[in-house]
């Protein structure tokens, strides 16, 4: 076997094992400490006790959503850089959190959440997300082809326009909703619906596997789309797909668990200096990564002022930020020496 | 017999157009396309490569018409080498194994055996092996230069498509490639199309050049049929002096200054 693989294997691995102890971490802590050999027992005991009801309908949900929303977010972040061969891409700049936003503030507006049922408020943020992504899309197409910069270009701007809406909705709606909108904004892994859980998990998975039927593809667009199409890869078709796939992802994640910053930013960026740029193992350890780093971040969101609560995306911008900074200020000062 | 015919191509974008080429490059032939700037030669390997559609005319490989060809099956055949190689941050070993994607079976993962053995044959081939480890982007331009080349020859091509394989080179490695190219060509039987810009480097090492002006083929044939004085003048505008390389036996193109061309003139009056 090539050295290569032996050392992918090791970094999944070890990636895996990260993953299985922040979850741990995760249903363990808060503001009932439940011991890590207690998991079992007392999933095995009682449903009427305590710390099953706890396990059973809060901690364990919201651990598959962190890891669902985490992995996610990061694989979306990693397709949508490697289709754009720009690092500094994410699920947001096209527009998705603007439009998600903009959808769910409408509805909270208008009052329509209250007449429908609590289920209105992700699938609003679906539908704007979805628009967008779909106004981009055909915006930045002609004669079947799509043009990667004018799609970036597209998607920031449509962002600033869902954002501009946004503040001219939240400006001269009453006091009471303001509030149901930022709180949504600032994104909660808290969600009470179990079937939305379930869409984002196995949406997630399914997308992990649907991105690996494109590795070739997307490894061949390191070399440009130009490049690419002269080994044979249709490449076209390959960038409509994945566009798709990583931005019905990130709209999914951001309408459950409202707009988590960052995740889709950082991760990739830490993976790829830590296992090179190989799709065949950056997707894989994007998706564990990130959604170990969304459970971390959502235990010291949870845990650090108890019994209060901060958003999630507080944590994930201050944790990723500073790990960001703290990881480039070593390579640039080994650049200069 | 030729390996690719091309048959009054039209190809080209709303300013410039290429204008009925028709032209065949010989099976084991080493052919270069020359031009002054602006004249279509990177436009007419574009339209070769398959990257601008052809709005008129077809192209034939081995009698088959390029645009009945999937975009693999064309990768099988035709490996390309730009002028630019960017792939920053992959190891030459990795960039050279992509070489290998036409001929991996859909949604193929892991590298087989042979596609190490093939990458490893051309690297060695090419000398690009000693820097395998390094990444493409701390290559100097010519060692680049030998990693494209080495990762075009992993596609097992018929033919090699090469723009400008030299330029930005100094004669170490203009020479050292061009070697290479031929050592290729003529073990081998390996096809090659490059666009050259040096015309003395056309004339010693290609063995049929395509003289290309204002989009349309201007002339073509041996070195020495194509870089005649009268030939120069007309599509250069230069009043240049053509002689023969007392070694090869291929002409050679010398210039002369302004300043000696008034002073010849005044002279002759």
């Amino acid at each position: 076997m090539q050295r290569k693989y032996t050392v992918w294997l090791i970094f999944s691995g070890a990636f895996l094992v990260l993953l299985l102890l922040t979850a741990l971490w995760s249903l363990t802590s808060g503001e009932l400490n439940i011991g890590i050999t207690d998991i079992i027992p007392t999933l095995q005991g009682k449903p009427d006790s305590m710390e099953y009801m706890i396990l059973k309908q809060i901690r364990i949900p919201r651990m598959l959503l962190g890891a669902a929303v985490g992995g996610g977010l990061s694989l979306s972040g990693v397709i949508l850089q490697g289709v754009y061969r720009n690092p500094l891409v994410e699920p947001y700049t096209l527009g998705i959190s603007g439009g998600a936003s903009l959808g769910v503030a409408l509805v909270v507006v208008t009052g329509l959440h209250r007449l429908i049922g609590s289920f209105m408020l992700p699938l609003s943020g679906f539908a704007g997300a979805f628009l967008v992504i779909f106004l981009v899309y055909t915006i930045s197409s002609r004669h079947g082809k799509v043009n990667i910069q004018s799609m970036l270009l597209t998607g920031v701007m449509v962002s600033f326009i869902a954002s501009s809406a946004m503040m001219f909705l939240m400006s001269t709606t009453e006091t009471e909703n303001l509030h149901g909108i930022i709180f949504w904004i600032m994104g909660s892994l808290d969600e009470p619906d179990t079937s939305l859980i379930v869409i984002t998990l196995v949406t997630a998975l399914i997308s992990l596997v649907v991105a690996y039927l494109f590795v070739e593809p997307l490894n061949a667009l390191r070399l440009g789309e130009e490049k690419a199409s002269h080994l044979g890869i249709n490449t076209n078709l390959s960038i409509r797909i994945l566009f798709l796939l990583a931005s019905l992802l990130a709209g999914i994640c951001v309408a459950v668990a409202g707009v988590i910053g960052f995740v889709g930013l950082i991760i990739p960026h830490l993976v790829r200096r830590l296992v090179g740029s190989d799709y065949r193992i950056l997707l894989l350890s994007s998706f564990l990564l990130g959604a170990s780093f969304l459970l971390a971040c959502d235990v010291i969101a949870r845990t650090i002022i108890a019994p209060n609560e901060l958003p999630i995306g507080v944590i994930t911008g201050m944790v990723g930020g500073v790990v960001f900074l703290l990881m480039s200020r070593r390579s640039l000062l080994k650049g200069k020496n | 017999m030729n390996l690719l015919e091309l048959h009054n191509v039209c190809c080209g974008y709303s300013q410039f157009r290429l204008d009925h080429i028709s032209f065949g490059v010989g099976k084991g032939s080493f052919a270069g396309i020359v031009g002054p700037n602006g004249s279509g030669k990177t436009t007419l390997f574009r339209g070769i490569a398959g990257t601008l559609p052809l709005s008129e005319g077809q192209i034939r490989l081995n009698g088959q018409s390029l645009r009945e060809m999937s975009l693999r099956q064309k990768a099988r055949q035709i490996a390309i080498v730009s002028q630019f190689i960017e792939a920053g941050d992959m190891t030459v070993e990795d960039y050279v194994l992509m070489g290998r994607i036409p001929h991996h079976a859909r949604f193929t993962f892991f590298e087989t055996e042979e596609d190490y053995r093939i990458a490893c044959e051309m690297m060695k081939k090419t000398g690009s092996w000693r820097f395998r480890d390094k990444l493409m982007s701390e290559l100097s331009g010519g060692e680049q230069q030998l990693a494209g080349i080495a990762r075009a020859l992993a596609q097992q091509p018929q033919l090699l498509l090469l723009d400008e394989p030299t330029s930005h080179l100094d004669i170490t490695h203009q020479v050292h490639i061009l070697n290479l190219l031929q050592e290729l060509n003529e073990q081998t039987g390996l096809t090659i199309l490059m666009v050259i810009h040096d015309l003395n480097l056309a004339a010693e090492y290609c063995d049929h050049l395509f003289l290309v002006n204002e989009g349309k083929l201007h002339t073509s044939g041996t070195p020495e049929e194509v870089l005649t004085f009268r030939n120069i003048e007309d599509v250069w505008n230069t009043v240049v002096v053509t002689q023969t390389n007392p070694v090869s036996g291929k002409p050679v193109v010398f210039l002369v200054s302004g300043k000696v061309m008034k002073k010849q003139q005044e002279q002759t009056l």
